[in-house]
């Protein structure tokens, strides 16, 4: 999963999601992944029905299927552990293909694929359709507490820095014909990471400096406190609803 | 003589006792360019960091136009002395330019259209209009280092102290930005090792070594006199030392 | 080598789970921002902000296993003992969060689990592991190195530990208890050892440029920080061999019949006194106890271990607490 984390999902892109306030999306998402979370599995229409809404969402934001596909492989060791569950699991059996297979890890199975997927699909058009800086700034419209909003601000904004000495680093070690196979190895690599950790802390007191040099007091100024746009709340209110509503009608009908 | 910057008798040490700052004077009058030169370990950098208060000295006082850096003054010197730190990602520290050089007008108070124009004029000084919505990891050297000099222009500072300005830079952007600092009538100090910079931009020049200043002369004559460039590991591009005769001539 | 423990997905546990590690996660997290304001003063955002970054950019750092094979660095152990524990957990859980928000790397509604058994967990476990090492090491750097090692690998397998207890409580799917602490823990008990390794090596390499950056080593002066000799290599074939072991003793739960372990209950009376658990079936997830071969053995030692951790958990949280309150600011 490493590979993974250099570099953002954004899609640039001028969809009508794209342009949806960033705190807009935030919530929305977060109501989709909780509805998804709580329905009950023997809802498969349910699960049907949110696929089919977020496909759609997929089209309006001019993702590519293919694109999405791609990014859901993140969550590939928990899909094999969700396969690995009619194997292992216990109660009442079944033969599938020959094969004796619990009928109840086949529900778990089920279970933790569909909302697995169907949740990382919500997470991946949220990221494919805002910038990070944006989902930083709906967090803070959304009163996240702003010592927390703060650092990370400054860990995205070090980030491809940091990440770029790491990769320097290897660089040089590869061109002296460092290439480790065993654990054994990797005091070179270990070092390295002890080295980048006192360059980013020193990096770190640069900055405070460069901060007082501003005037800085220990809180970030923040300019006039953004109020919280309401003019996408239908929009949004519409898709909450709709998997709520969904979620709801799930498990009582369950 | 009382300048806009005095600074008298300042000495510094690290935290482990190595004596950095060892009895520095000097004043500098308002409006003077001044080149600050001379070796590594010197000294020049932690003096600039004592300009506003970012270092206390451990000895010896410093006044920015009459007022001690000290303590209680710190948000008005901070306010008058605009430091431009050598590595501009340590200067450009928040997401996008347009913060980045809002964010010294913005700890002194200022909010909305009093903050924008401060901000868009400081952003006109070193024609910045075009990158400041952009992230600072995405800009060239130079416009990395035009955006660092606008984060303490909006600041409105009487005095500009600058950490090495031409490091890394090519020379466009070096032709650039020296065309930026010349046009700018506030004091300036300069840390460079970059000598056709200090020729080019200060008529004075100081040296820094072992702590303390060894010669405070104007550039002109500093860049005849090669013995004393010579004993502070100063050099002359290859080629513009007049005084021997070059097979490449 | 895929840590499973890690960036669990939406629906993985129970909602119940979900709420309730959420909200731990929360109260701990705010705590933890308290703690590292108080000791990082106006330092805290770029200092926190930028060691954040390493911390992910850390877990870039690929390093070799076996015969070519890789692994990666979690970093929560190491994040604690370089920057203490409360700054190590806020800069995790940072970490965290952005994976899930920006990368959507482990689900939304997962966020609960994932931050306390990847942040918390082991930046306060591991603190608190280390602080008890440390205590049976000598005061040098290479006691310092040591303990790093073991609480490193003992934060991993703390955090497997986590995961499967929650399990007990949120199972998804009928896979028993027994079965998923034996692999979870026995797996982690492996990769714990990468992380171990790298994290020691890493601590002692900052000994040697900065040593007054290692919030763990501060007690330390010039003098104790000059002796590392600690044997090094006798010292990690140990640790490996010892991780190897417990790696293959808790497995056993996986596979379901711990002979060993379930004569020395009976022996002790312990299963006849436990049996009665008409409780555990109101709080347990079905699934986690259904199937399991001896269900008051399992669930005793489910409750020792997580007692343990939790035990760890707030010794390191009060050890935050206590440091920052004690330690003179300006050396920090």
């Amino acid at each position: 999963m490493g590979a993974g984390h250099s570099h953002a999902l954004y899609v640039h892109e001028h969809s009508v999601v794209h342009r949806m306030a960033p705190q807009a999306k935030l919530v929305a998402a977060l109501g989709m992944v909780v509805s998804i979370a709580i329905t009950p599995r023997e809802a498969v229409w349910a699960f049907g029905f949110y696929a089919a809404v977020i496909a759609g969402l997929t089209g309006v934001s001019r993702i590519r299927p293919g694109f999405l596909a791609v990014r859901l492989l993140a969550v590939a060791p928990f899909v094999l552990f969700a396969l690995f569950i009619p194997f292992i699991a216990t109660g009442e059996t079944t033969e599938v293909l020959g094969i004796t297979v619990s009928v109840d890890g086949l529900w778990g199975t089920w279970n933790i694929l569909a909302k697995a997927l169907l949740g990382a699909s919500v997470s991946i058009l949220l990221t494919a359709t805002t910038e990070i800086p944006d989902i930083i700034r709906g967090l803070s419209i959304l009163r996240v507490p702003a010592l927390f909003i703060s650092i990370t601000t400054f860990m995205i904004r070090y980030l491809e820095l940091i990440a770029d000495e790491l990769g320097r680093m290897r660089v040089a070690m590869t061109a002296r014909g460092y290439d480790p196979r065993w654990i054994s190895q990797a005091r070179p690599i270990a070092s390295s990471a002890g080295a980048l950790f006192v360059r980013s802390y020193e990096r770190g007191e640069r900055v405070h400096a460069a901060m007082l040099a501003r005037g800085f007091t220990g809180e970030m100024p923040m300019p006039s406190t953004e109020a919280i746009d309401r003019s996408q709340c239908a929009g949004v209110l519409m898709l909450v609803v709709l998997f709520a509503g969904t979620a709801i009608v799930a498990l009582v009908a369950t | 003589m009382s300048g806009v910057i005095d600074i008298r008798g300042v000495e510094y040490s690290y935290p482990d006792g190595r004596k950095v700052l060892n009895g520095v004077d000097l004043a500098i009058a308002a409006g003077e360019r001044v080149a600050i030169l001379g070796p590594n370990g010197g000294g020049k950098t932690t003096l600039a960091l004592h300009l506003n208060g970012i270092l206390q000295p451990h000895a010896g006082t410093i006044t920015v136009s009459g007022v001690p850096v000290a303590e209680e003054h710190y948000r008005e010197v901070r306010r008058m002395v605009g430091l431009v730190f050598q590595d501009t990602n340590d200067q450009l520290f928040m997401p996008t330019v347009r913060e980045d050089v809002a964010f010294g007008p913005m700890n002194l108070g200022l909010t909305d259209e009093a903050l924008d124009q401060r901000v868009d004029a400081a952003l006109e000084v070193v024609s910045g209009a075009e990158f400041a919505d952009r992230p600072p990891h995405h800009l060239s050297g130079g416009e990395r280092r035009r955006a660092a000099l606008a984060t303490v222009l909006s600041m409105e500072p009487e005095v500009l102290v600058l950490d090495e300005p031409t490091s890394g830079l090519d020379l466009a952007a070096r032709r650039e930005l020296i065309l930026t600092l010349a046009d700018l009538p506030m004091t300036q100090l300069v840390i460079t090792h970059d000598l056709p910079l200090a020729l080019e931009l200060c008529p004075r020049s100081v040296i820094m070594n072992g702590g303390r200043l060894v010669a405070d002369v104007t550039t002109g004559d500093l860049l005849e006199d090669l013995d004393l460039l010579a004993e502070n590991r100063l050099e002359l591009p290859y080629g513009f030392d007049r005084s021997t005769d070059h097979p490449g001539l | 080598m895929t840590v499973i423990a890690m960036h669990a997905p939406d629906g993985f546990l129970e909602a119940g789970t979900a709420v309730v590690t959420g909200l731990i996660s929360l109260v701990v997290i705010g705590v933890a921002l308290r703690q590292s304001r108080e000791q990082l003063k106006d330092k805290a955002i770029p200092l926190a902000g930028i060691t954040a970054a390493f911390i992910f950019a850390a877990q870039m750092f690929n390093f070799p296993v076996a015969a070519g094979t890789t692994g990666h660095l979690l970093g929560g152990a190491l994040a604690a003992i370089l920057l203490g524990p409360s700054v190590g957990a806020i800069i995790v859980t940072i970490v965290v969060v952005v994976q899930a928000l920006a990368f959507a790397d482990g689900g939304l509604t997962a966020l609960g689990y994932n931050i306390l058994n990847m942040a918390i967990v082991p930046a306060y476990g591991g603190y608190a592991v280390f602080r008890l090492i440390r205590r049976m090491f000598p005061s040098t750097a290479g006691g310092v190195v040591g303990a790093t090692g073991i609480a490193a690998w003992a934060s991993v397998v703390m955090a497997a530990v986590a995961f499967s207890i929650q399990w007990l409580f949120g199972a998804s799917a009928p896979v028993a208890f027994d079965t998923v602490f034996g692999a979870m823990v026995g797996v982690h008990a492996l990769i714990g050892i990468g992380e171990g390794i790298i994290s020691a090596l890493a601590v002692g390499a900052v000994l040697a440029s900065r040593s007054d950056l290692v919030y763990g080593a501060q007690d330390l002066d010039t003098a104790q920080l000059a002796e590392s000799k600690v044997g090094t290599r006798t010292f990690v074939i140990g640790g490996m061999l010892v991780a190897l072991v417990f790696a293959a003793v808790v497995s056993q739960f996986a596979v379901g019949n711990p002979d060993g372990l379930e004569k020395v209950a009976e022996d002790r009376g312990f299963i006849d006194s436990a049996e009665e658990h008409s409780l555990g079936d109101f709080i347990f997830a079905d699934y986690a106890t259904d199937g399991i071969s001896n269900e008051a053995l399992s669930l005793g030692v489910a409750g020792i271990v997580g007692t343990v951790v939790t035990l760890l958990v707030a010794y390191g949280l009060f050890m935050g607490v206590r440091e920052t309150r004690t330690r003179d600011p300006a050396s920090v």
